[in-house]
Parts: structure tokens; C-alpha cells; sequence
């Protein structure tokens, strides 16, 4: 069966021109239902603005379109038009308009988009961070509806793509410059679907109730794409509106009986911490029969602090479950719980830490809970392998490499960063963990990477931020994650070495030594660097720590060593 | 009277959001500095801003208010909370 991303939408919009596709759910405005047909006439539009625009099939179109109906139609509008679409995350007030400029230059230079589409307050940005697009679309002046004449191959070419074409290009977050384009055929995504779809036993009574952003793939797969291929429900709302009112997340899983959710660790911890109990009355959460925990590290007590606030509305324990999955894979690798409940595997914190195996614990008080991912799904098999590239046998950490039918076309533009990613075929994801009873662990990463509320900070971003302060030691700055139970995720640190030899030495001897000038000194620096850093990188810093000469641990060959520096820290505040 | 009272609500407000939100009690917030353009308080706290105002000083802000249209300073929100005060 030869198929490709628009045949399958044509065929659903024929058959079943009538059903929900979406319900878009907006602030201030009444739940808009979308069907197949509308959804086709919608994208249609914008199929015939990307031909008129001379965007030829193959060719890349950026979204950066806030979630909305534009932003829905302009993606399967790129997709029927045989373009690729690449949705992008829009300017955020946190974030400073120079450093959003410089990633956008940064990922056109690479990707070389045909057009973008945006808002008209957004087009002097474009203009500025990419001169060589040809056009730039506003979304505002895209005739809304257009009823499709698919006979039109000039402008419906993506009925006659291949299905081993690229589709679209999802941006996993890569440093300043370094975006890397994740490039997934029409093929690799149905092989995906249809093996996830399986794995959670995907029925036409389910229905997926998502806030999270398109741009990561998480949302973009789970909340997005496959509901609309397999023509289930989907309720979407804006992140925008769930992080000010995550109430309304449990509100819609309740009016619209919500049976699959898919969150991020963090968000387990938000929800339970900032629903107040009036804006739940009434609201009954049975209908969820997973809630999928997926993209940050896993934590059993998210899951219970989840359960205990919502168990009096209706969720039920056996809803939790886990998954594993990144945008090289299209989504899902392994997937836990729904059948049973997921395991925790309680093993020996020492032996994993000196000796990377995990063993059962057999004293309490040196355990450390894991959550288990789950089995991989179907079509993909799973290694753990060792520095050397040998397969470990169970209980071992090492690094997870992966086989699937689903894998990525490459890194779009970026050959040597395709190659450099696999060994003999298998994918390298960078994720260390272990195989135990045929579930995957994670129990780490390999890079020196930071998640904050599901989002990938890279720490070299951040250093080279604070850099740019004035009185920062040139190269002596270290940023790493510190878990937060509280949050259920990361938090950001930034400790900074300074020249002043005087902050240097007060830092050292305690408060009463403290010159009180010298505080000064230092609690500027720390706080021009807090708002460089949050300004520059979209993460709210808060804790930066100015400290003196020599203060950092650097590796035998000179490099600051963020491991060390972050125990360092660690014991350090704890005294 | 008003002027005081003005005070109470700024001094509580940047206490709060000093220690909870900043998680830098010794920090000072100057009444007219930018909070939420300026990324001060970001998204995720946003709400946690709102708990507090409603459960300390009984005043409603409705989730579609948390932007830095409704206010963006402690002066800002100060008089917001004494009109529906």
C-alpha cells in the first residue's frame, strides 16, 4: 500500500466529510468544532496561496503561527501542496526579539525555506533574520476557504508525493546555531502511527485532549497528527492558555471525556499544585484511560502527587502510564503501562553510580525509584550498548540505541550530523539506561543536557550567555540542572567565576566578613546575569551563584567540568 | 489612607514575589519595574501570582488577565486589586 500524507486526509474528508476532526478550543471564544471537510477547504487555502507564492513541492514552508485555526490549516495546507512544513515556536515576551532573530537566522540559513508563513506584525522579523526567502505569507490575507478541486495538481502536488518524500521537519532544540531539522517521511510516520496505535490499542471511541505545543514532538505526533490520520477526536488547546489555567486541561478532558493525554513530567506536579478545588466541581475525569508521562524524566512521585489531587475526580490509578520517545523515532519508542500498572524498579543508588548496573536494592534506605518507559513498540528494537559499542547484557547502563522502520530520513541539511548519529544502522540516542524484564529505564543522558519543563537546554547556551557580563572571569562560568521535586523538573544553575578578588574572598568567609560593597558587586553581576540569561535562552534563571578565583573544578584537560561542579554546588548550598 | 493601603498591597505583592517566585528574598522590586515583559515572572508562575492575590487579598484575576496588557508592574496590579477591592 502506497500511500502518502494527502491521499489519507482526501479519503477520510470523502468518507467522513461530516466528523470532528478538532475541537480548537480558544480563549474568550465558544469551543470551535472543526470536520474533515472544513479542515480540507481550510487547508486548501492555503495550498493555493503557497502555489500562487511559486513554492514548488519538496520545498520547506516555516510556521510561526500561534495555536489556531491558521496554524492548523497552514500545515496540512504545506502538506496538500506537496511542501514541508516546519512549525516554529513564536516570540515569547521572556524571550529578547535579538536572540529570537539569531535562532531564526540560524535555522534559515541552514533549512533555506521557500516561504514563511506568519502574522503581518511578524513580517519585518522574517524580513530581518532571512533575506533569502522568497515569500513571506500572512496568514491573515490567505483566502480562508477554498473547496478543493484535488484534480488541480499544481497546487494539490502533495496527492502525488512519494512515500518515502519527506513530510515535514521537526526541530528538536540543537544549540544557537546548530538547530537540527528532524526530517520524517510520509512512511516513517505511518509505520510509527500504526505500531503506536497498537501499543495503546487505538479505538474510534478514544479521544486525545492536548495543550502542547506543535513544534515539539510530542504534541505535534501525539497531539496532532495521529489522531487526525486515524480520525479520533482531538481536542486541542493553546499552551499559552494551559499555563495560565491548567484547570481548563482537566475541564475539557471532563466535557469532552478525554480517554488519552499525553504530559510532561513537570506538568503532573502543575496541575496537581495550581487547580483550585471550585474550578473543578463537577468535572469528572473516568473517561482517561492514560495519562502519558513522556519527554523529561520520569518521577513516581509526580505520578502520585497526580493521582492524590485528582483520584476524588474520577481518574483512575491504572490511567498513569509512561512512555519513551524522540522526534528521530517520529515519537514513541517504548510505551508503559495501560495493560498493567507501570513498574518501579527499585535498585541500589551505589551500585548504579560506581558500578552502572542496577540491582535490586536491598536496603531501603539506599534505593532509588525508577519508573519504568515500558516495552518498545512493535516496530522498533532496542540495545543498550557500552562506550565501545558492545551490547550489555540486562541491568547494565549503558547508552540506548535503536532500529525501527519509523527512523528519520536524516537531519535535514545537515549530513554529517545524520551520519555522526548512527552506528552500523542503529540510531544512537545519547539516553543511558538499562534493559530489565524486556522494559526500558533511563536513567540519564550522555550529554550535558538540561530539560525544563520538557524543553531541551543545551548548558554551553547558557554560559555563553553570562560570558558576556562584565566581570564574569572570561570562560569560568558553569550552568547545570539541579532536580527540583517540588517543580517535578529541572532547574536551571549558573555559577560564575569573577575577577574581583575581594567578592572572591568574601564569598569564602561567610556572611559576617561580608563587605557589604562587595555584596553589592556581586549581587549585580549575578543579576545582570540572570536577566542575560533569561532574556537570551527563553529559561527563567534564578539561581546564580558568584563565587571567586579558582572556585571550579576543571577536567585533566582543562575543561570546566559540569558534572563535578554541579555536586560541588550541591554540597555546598546543602551545608 | 489610600496611599497607604497602596503600600500594604505592593510591599506584600513583592514579597511574595521575591521569595516564592524569584526565589531571592533579599531582592527589592522597584513598584515600577516591568514583571512580565521583562521575563521577570514567567509564564509558569503567572498563576501562582493570581493563587496569591485572590487568596491573601480576596481579588479575582481571571486566568485571560495574566498578561502584561491587564498590568505589568506592581504598581499596576496594586491598582487593579484595589478597584475590585
Amino acid at each position: 500500500m502506497k500511500q502518502n500524507f494527502s491521499q489519507i486526509l482526501r479519503q477520510t474528508a470523502r468518507e467522513t466529510p461530516e466528523r470532528i476532526a478538532i475541537y480548537l478550543l480558544l480563549n474568550r471564544l465558544p469551543d470551535r468544532a472543526i470536520t474533515f471537510g472544513e479542515l480540507m477547504c481550510g487547508s486548501a487555502g492555503y495550498s493555493h496561496a503557497l502555489a500562487a507564492a511559486g513554492v514548488r513541492p519538496g520545498e520547506v514552508v516555516v510556521l510561526i503561527l500561534n495555536h489556531s485555526e491558521d496554524l492548523v490549516y497552514a500545515f496540512y495546507g504545506a502538506v496538500l501542496h506537496g511542501a514541508i512544513p516546519a512549525i516554529m515556536p513564536f516570540l515569547t515576551e521572556k524571550l529578547s526579539p535579538d536572540y529570537y532573530r539569531a535562532s531564526l537566522a540560524a535555522l534559515f540559513e541552514i533549512t533555506s525555506p521557500a516561504a514563511v508563513i506568519t502574522y503581518p506584525e511578524f513580517v519585518e522579523e522574517v524580513g530581518v533574520a532571512g533575506s533569502a526567502i522568497r515569500s513571506v505569507l500572512v496568514s491573515s490575507q490567505v483566502s480562508p476557504t477554498v473547496k478543493p478541486d484535488y484534480s488541480d495538481r499544481e497546487v494539490f502536488a502533495g496527492l502525488d508525493r512519494s512515500p518515502d518524500d519527506v513530510v515535514l521537519l521537526q526541530h528538536s532544540s540543537g544549540t544557537t546555531g546548530l538547530q537540527k531539522g528532524v526530517a520524517l517521511s510520509h512512511k516513517a510516520v505511518f509505520n510509527q502511527i500504526e505500531s503506536y496505535a497498537e501499543a495503546l490499542r487505538l479505538i474510534s471511541d478514544d479521544t486525545v485532549v492536548s495543550w502542547l505545543p506543535l513544534y515539539h514532538d510530542m504534541g505535534l505526533i501525539a497531539g496532532f497528527i495521529m489522531p487526525i490520520l486515524k480520525r479520533i477526536p482531538l481536542v486541542l488547546m493553546s499552551p499559552f492558555d494551559w499555563v495560565r489555567a491548567p484547570y481548563k486541561l482537566m475541564q475539557a478532558i471532563s466535557n469532552y471525556h478525554g480517554t488519552l493525554c499525553w504530559l510532561p513530567n513537570f506538568a503532573y506536579n502543575f496541575c496537581a499544585q495550581k487547580v483550585r478545588p471550585r474550578d473543578l466541581e463537577g468535572i469528572d475525569l473516568s473517561s482517561l484511560r492514560a495519562v502519558i508521562n513522556c519527554s523529561e524524566p520520569m518521577h513516581w512521585k509526580s505520578h502520585q502527587a497526580f493521582l492524590e489531587r485528582f483520584q476524588p475526580w474520577g481518574l483512575r490509578p491504572e490511567a498513569l502510564a509512561t512512555c519513551y520517545a524522540m522526534a528521530e523515532n517520529v515519537f514513541a519508542v517504548t510505551q508503559g503501562g495501560l495493560d498493567k500498572p507501570v513498574t518501579q524498579d527499585r535498585i541500589d543508588q551505589h551500585a548504579l553510580l560506581t558500578r552502572q548496573a542496577a540491582e535490586p536494592a536491598q536496603d531501603d534506605r539506599l534505593a532509588v525509584g525508577l519508573l519504568s518507559a515500558g516495552r518498545p513498540i512493535r516496530n522498533t528494537r532496542l540495545r543498550v550498548l557500552d562506550a565501545n559499542g558492545q551490547d550489555l547484557p540486562d541491568r547494565r547502563v549503558g547508552e540506548i540505541a535503536l532500529l525501527s522502520d519509523c527512523m528519520l530520513t536524516g537531519y535535514y541539511h545537515r549530513p554529517d550530523l545524520t551520519e555522526k548519529a548512527f552506528l552500523d544502522g542503529w540510531y544512537l540516542t545519547g539516553d543511558l539506561g538499562y534493559l530489565a524484564g524486556g522494559e526500558l529505564y533511563i536513567t540519564g543522558r550522555k550529554k550535558d543536557l538540561i530539560i525544563v519543563g520538557g524543553k531541551n537546554i543545551y548548558p554551553q547556551d547558557l554560559e555563553r550567555l553570562a560570558n558576556e557580563v562584565e566581570g564574569v572571569h572570561p570562560g569560568r562560568v558553569v550552568a547545570f540542572g539541579i532536580f527540583d521535586e517540588q517543580a517535578g523538573t529541572e532547574e536551571v544553575v549558573v555559577v560564575a567565576e569573577v575577577d574581583d578578588e575581594d567578592i572572591g574572598r568574601t564569598e569564602h568567609d561567610g556572611r559576617t566578613e561580608h563587605d557589604s560593597l562587595e555584596q553589592g558587586k556581586a549581587d549585580a553581576i549575578a543579576e545582570e546575569i540572570r536577566q542575560r540569561v533569561t532574556r537570551g535562552s527563553d529559561v527563567a534563571l534564578r539561581y546564580v551563584k558568584i563565587v571567586g578565583r579558582n572556585w571550579l573544578l576543571k577536567t585533566s584537560s582543562g575543561k570546566i567540568a559540569r558534572q563535578a561542579n554541579h555536586d560541588k554546588y550541591l554540597q555546598e548550598t546543602a551545608l | 489612607m489610600t496611599e497607604n493601603l497602596t503600600e500594604t498591597i505592593i510591599q506584600s505583592l513583592s514579597q511574595y514575589i521575591a521569595a516564592e517566585i524569584l526565589r531571592q528574598p533579599k531582592r527589592k522590586i522597584d513598584a515600577q519595574e516591568p514583571l512580565i515583559s521583562s521575563g521577570l515572572i514567567d509564564s509558569f508562575h503567572l498563576v501562582d501570582l493570581a493563587l496569591y492575590v485572590e487568596d491573601t487579598l480576596g481579588v479575582h484575576i481571571d486566568d485571560t488577565e495574566l498578561n502584561a496588557d491587564t498590568f505589568d508592574s506592581l504598581n499596576q496590579l496594586a491598582a487593579l486589586i484595589q478597584q475590585r477591592q
